[in-house]
């Protein structure tokens, strides 16, 4: 006889907090999608999940970790890389994952995103890019496009404000592997984060979202489902381009792929040479 | 390691207990005066399998010592004020999240840049009142370098217990005099370690706390699945809005603290069984003090001391028994007075001086003697 639960229940659902559903998402909002990818990732490289620590910061999508079951945190805002880093250092046997948004990983905590790539230390950041903070209402941030609208960018000017483009800024300081996709690619999405966890690294996956609710509404970019539609559209999947040359043009063009995969030498096995030369040299 | 003897300055003593309570992660970032601790923890901490890690500010040292904390090592930052105003933050973070973790302020003249190099004591409500919302920490006073070490140790041992960061408030004085310093046999120090879950994994509640108000705390990779959050959160971990929740926790956070004042405070008597005068003093002021009071002895003059180890929580019944077998208090401190509005609202009706010298020389021994000769002719 088949049960209720042989026939009903997601194959990912083993790593929710099933019992926190229904989450706090708005229809058409990229971050479940993103946390799928990751629940994915890490079902596809089979690796022990007891052993995955899941981190994020302030914001819709620094709600995240709370919804997966293992060891996760919910930091200050813009802080999760700094606690991750901590975590590693402590216990290198863990696989930690960053899963936070633009304004969390790229504004307030974006210090702490370019020493993670120049430090090397094996962490894998997952930076939901949805070009506005969602969770107060809509407010322009550090990858909002030069004149577009928000809250705090109201029309008739829009943005005065140039905006980051992630991928160059996680390259150029050093992180060994950098990433973007859309929310729409979710397969290649999907390989690319399981690559970023394999990865000893540091490695950062940019996912372009949409946030329907507030940035689309504001630009008048339409509904959830319009604005995926558009992602799928303006990607450009371009694996191995240079890194400086993965643009990224809402309107006309997002750049997509694997732009830097490189080996160098990781912080905490680098931390464990030292201590075993202290070590020797102490006694 | 067998009992060590070193002739040392305060801020590698302070380094030192902390290797000897089991600390095994520094995060940090240089700043006067308490960078030897950071230089000595980068010696150090390779040699016994540790990490020193230097972050690019003081926001992600100590954000990055939650996370060592949470993934189960004994875990410290060491800053001075400016450090600290950069930390508020995550110390409410750390609070709110019940994470055991020591932060060293080697306390320098404020505010801003202020005084890098010049000792004051002007960091004493910040240590309570810095982050936001209504929350209790432990701040303890050391005087000499063997406090710093001792109290580094028991700094340590009451994070572990109470789940809670503990100050380490030293002046810079405190943190860069030379004395001797005796690093006991690590067999006969008193080491705590926290209260783990001893429930299988799928029935732990990780904030649901036992009898004395603390959560067992497990930590990742260790099989226990959790959820901690600086949201306001039930014992499950889960985030609420609800008044309940909110006033049940807020509540234990402060009582498992207040409810335990007795044991976790720490003070010194010096001569007051028969005082008419007492000084309250911690930190360098309560070296001046002791020497003022005996030379205010050889004159005749009856003064003691009461030299807080701890100044949060604060002892009020202390201080309110203080009051009732003295006839006058001195509070003097390096600052502007900031525990003396806290000794003045727990000394009842018995007059409390203020002794303030918000400037890098703390009371000298004379001037403390003047003091106590002006409150006696009153």
């Amino acid at each position: 006889m088949t049960t209720e639960s042989d026939t009903l229940v997601h194959p990912l659902a083993k790593y929710m907090r099933t019992d926190r559903l229904p989450w706090i998402y708005c229809p058409g909002c990229s971050i479940g999608i993103v946390t799928g990818m990751v629940a994915r990732a890490i079902e596809n490289l089979g690796i022990d999940f007891n052993k995955v620590v899941i981190v994020s910061g302030i914001g819709c999508t620094g709600r995240v970790s709370g919804y997966f079951k293992t060891g996760t945190f919910h930091t200050t805002h813009g802080r999760p890389i700094a606690f991750a880093e901590g975590v590693k250092i402590a216990n290198p046997e863990l696989e930690v994952i960053v899963v936070s948004g633009d304004g969390d990983i790229a504004a307030i905590g974006g210090n702490h995103l370019i020493h993670a790539c120049r430090r090397n230390i094996d962490i894998t950041v997952v930076c939901l890019n949805n070009f506005n903070y969602g969770m107060t209402g809509g407010q322009f941030g550090p990858t909002t496009e030069h004149e577009r609208y928000t809250q705090t960018s109201p029309r008739p000017i829009g943005n005065i404000e140039w905006p980051f483009n992630l991928v160059k800024l996680a390259a150029s300081s050093g992180a060994t592997f950098v990433a973007r996709w859309t929310a729409v690619q979710v397969r290649r999405a999907t390989k690319s984060i399981e690559k970023a966890i394999a990865k000893r690294g540091f490695s950062f996956v940019e996912i372009v979202g949409a946030c329907p609710t507030s940035y689309g509404r504001s630009n008048r970019l339409g509904d959830g489902v319009e604005m995926h539609r558009h992602l799928l559209k303006v990607a450009d999947i371009q694996n191995g381009l240079p890194p400086h040359e993965a643009e990224l043009e809402y309107d006309s063009r997002i750049v997509c792929g694997e732009f830097v995969d490189i080996d160098k030498p990781e912080y905490t096995e680098v931390l464990k040479k030292a201590q075993e030369k202290a070590r020797s040299e102490a006694r | 390691m067998p009992e060590r003897v070193m002739f040392t300055m305060g801020d590698v003593a302070c380094a030192e207990g902390a290797l000897s309570a089991g600390c095994r992660y520094f995060g940090g970032y240089p700043i006067t005066p308490a960078t030897e601790i950071a230089e000595w923890m980068a010696i150090r901490m390779p040699q016994v399998g540790g990490a020193y890690v230097q972050y690019e500010d003081e926001i992600a040292s100590i954000t990055s010592v939650i996370g060592a904390s949470w993934a189960g090592t004994k875990a410290m930052t060491a800053t001075s004020g400016p450090g600290v105003s950069l930390m508020m933050e995550a110390i409410g973070l750390a609070v709110m999240t019940e994470t055991p973790l020591v932060l060293v302020n080697i306390m320098r003249g404020g505010p801003s840049t202020g005084q890098p190099t010049r000792g004051q004591q002007g960091d004493v409500m910040q240590a309570k009142w810095g982050s936001h919302g209504d929350y209790q920490i432990i701040a303890l006073t050391p005087a000499s370098v063997q406090e710093m070490f001792d109290q580094t140790v028991r700094a340590f041992n009451l994070a572990e217990q109470y789940r809670v960061p503990v100050f380490v408030l030293a002046d810079e004085t405190v943190g860069h005099m030379r004395e001797k310093l005796v690093i006991p046999d690590e067999k006969d120090l008193e080491i705590v370690d926290r209260k783990r879950p001893t429930v299988p994994p799928e029935e732990y509640l990780p904030f649901k706390p036992d009898e004395d108000l603390v959560p067992p705390m497990a930590t990742f990779g260790s099989g226990y699945q959790f959820y901690a959050t600086g949201l306001t959160h039930d014992w499950r971990g889960y985030p609420s809005d609800k008044d309940d929740v909110q006033m049940e926790l807020i509540t234990r956070l402060n009582e498992k603290i207040l409810r335990n004042v007795d044991k976790i405070v720490e003070m010194e008597r010096f001569q007051l069984d028969d005082a008419d005068v007492a000084i309250i003093a911690y930190g360098t002021p309560s070296r001046s003090a002791k020497r003022a009071i005996r030379e205010a002895r050889r004159q005749g003059l009856k003064a003691g001391l009461l030299r807080l180890k701890t100044i949060w929580p604060f002892p009020e019944r202390a201080i309110m028994d203080l009051a009732s077998e003295v006839r006058h208090i001195v509070v003097a401190e390096q600052n502007m007075g900031q525990l003396y509005h806290m000794v003045r609202a727990s000394a009842g009706t018995t007059p409390v001086h203020m002794m303030r010298k918000p400037v890098g020389t703390p009371q000298l021994p004379q001037e403390i003697l003047q003091k106590i000769r002006e409150v006696v002719t009153q």
